[in-house]
């Protein structure tokens, strides 16, 4: 404790969705462990910045602190990553801390991913199990199956893929690679494949899968390991054959 | 616009990059080939291809529509896309961005060497040895020549690679990976071609 040693941080606020973002400096003292939340978390406790002048804290957004949730999501050092999992000992100084922007900035570090979540109604990112009467059980799962489908099913919506592609942005309207994965994994499941071609048809829409350019940055930032371009390749195959079959004609539903 | 066109329209924009286009591409560099054997040789190769029956048609639906549209949707691919590779400095995120600029290299290239060659033709230009060998006498043309060459032959390669997922064939990323090396070897192969061809003129 004895030691002065301190962290310094670069963090670009915005006050209002509307207004210009700017950057603000704070300098906390450093203690054993600190991940950025923790440091956010300080300077909210005293919301002075480096020159000394108080200012509002940083407004950020958090919930589960174990990277499973996805709500804390921010560019870290240029990385979009996860604020809980970001330790202080393991980053470069100063640290940078930026909002996503692909999404609308709410204030400061807190984005708006309604986006995702609009994104997953559209491709029918769930399993239709419902009736007036019990259906009874549904097929089995190969457990093979169930083995990697369970990988896909990591995905907590946390943006980071979204904000590491190239062709999701301003300029197109491109719903990225979560959403598409998720229809690779509900079609994978037995009772979720009864509703394949709803699915498929509709990532076939404008701004669906064709807008992937392969840039594969998904892949390579998805902090949970979701083989998010082998998922996209996939549905490009499924989807070719969905093309043909709605064409030509299939009894396949 | 009516309705979901999009995905049908970027497969199609796949589709043409290879068939027809990438097809008469190769073929109009081995062609253009027989200039290394001498100017007879390729007067002779050339006169064969101008003489080919359904000229017009072959022209139009093989070469100057499929191309057209190639070009125009790629453009509008080309500008929807936002590079953030100082960001993301990963191997393919570069290729997605150099497949974007080679694309507009080749765009540029083509107009222009179509406009030189077929163009002058249809004015009554004769398209022979002597035509080529008076172009790339200029320094200057010579090296937008191989720079226009090594654009289109890679933008050709690597768009192969990006048919093969696009179209679902390789899924895996080994499969992806494998052909990521026979894509850059076809892109060395067709290359060499090309570049002996246009210093066969020089």
């Amino acid at each position: 404790m004895s030691e002065n040693k301190t962290v310094r941080f670069i963090i670009t606020r915005q006050d209002r969705p509307d207004s210009a973002p700017y950057e603000e400096e704070f300098v906390i003292p450093y203690r054993p462990n600190m991940n950025v939340i923790s440091a956010l978390m300080e300077i909210r406790r005293n919301p002075v910045n480096a020159k000394g002048e108080k200012t509002t804290p940083v407004a950020w957004e958090m919930n589960c602190l174990e990277e499973v949730c996805g709500a804390c999501s921010m560019v870290i050092n240029g990385k979009p990553r996860q604020a809980c999992a970001a330790l202080i000992d393991k980053l470069e100084q100063p640290i940078r801390l930026e909002p996503m922007r692909t999404f609308p900035v709410i204030r400061d570090l807190v984005i708006d991913r309604s986006r995702m979540f609009d994104a997953l109604k559209r491709v029918k990112a769930w399993i239709p199990i419902d009736g007036t009467y019990d259906l009874g059980p549904g097929p089995r799962m190969p457990e093979r199956k169930r083995q990697w489908a369970y990988e896909l099913s990591k995905c907590m919506t946390c943006g980071v893929c979204l904000e590491a592609c190239p062709n999701v942005n301003s300029k197109s309207n491109f719903i990225g690679p979560a959403p598409l994965s998720q229809v690779r994994l509900f079609n994978a499941h037995p009772t979720g494949a009864m509703h394949k071609a709803e699915r498929l048809r509709a990532i076939m829409g404008d701004g669906g899968l064709a807008n992937c350019g392969n840039s594969q940055n998904c892949v390579q930032s998805c902090p949970k390991g979701i083989p998010l371009t082998t998922s996209i390749a996939a549905l490009n195959r499924d989807t070719t054959i969905q093309m043909f079959r709605d064409f030509f004609g299939s009894d396949e539903v | 616009m009516a309705g979901n066109r999009e995905f049908y329209y970027r497969r199609l924009h796949s589709l043409l990059g290879v068939i027809p286009v990438g097809v008469f591409l190769v073929q109009h560099l081995v062609v253009n080939h027989f200039a290394t054997r001498g100017p007879e040789a390729f007067n002779r190769a050339a006169a064969f291809m101008e003489n080919l029956p359904f000229r017009y048609f072959l022209e139009i639906f093989v070469i100057f529509l499929p191309l057209l549209f190639h070009a125009v949707y790629g453009i509008y691919i080309a500008f929807t896309a936002k590079f953030n590779t100082s960001q993301y400095g990963y191997f393919r995120n570069w290729m997605f961005m150099l497949q974007r600029i080679t694309g507009i290299i080749t765009l540029i290239f083509v107009v222009w060497h179509v406009y030189e060659t077929r163009v002058q033709a249809a004015f009554g230009a004769e398209v022979n040895y002597e035509m080529m060998a008076n172009i790339v006498n200029n320094p200057f043309m010579l090296w937008f020549y191989i720079i226009g060459i090594l654009s289109t032959v890679f933008h050709f390669a690597n768009g192969l690679w990006s048919f093969c997922v696009s179209w679902g064939l390789t899924v895996t990323p080994r499969s992806q990976q494998v052909f990521t090396y026979i894509t850059m070897l076809i892109f060395v192969a067709l290359s060499i071609v090309g570049i002996r061809a246009i210093l066969a003129f020089a």
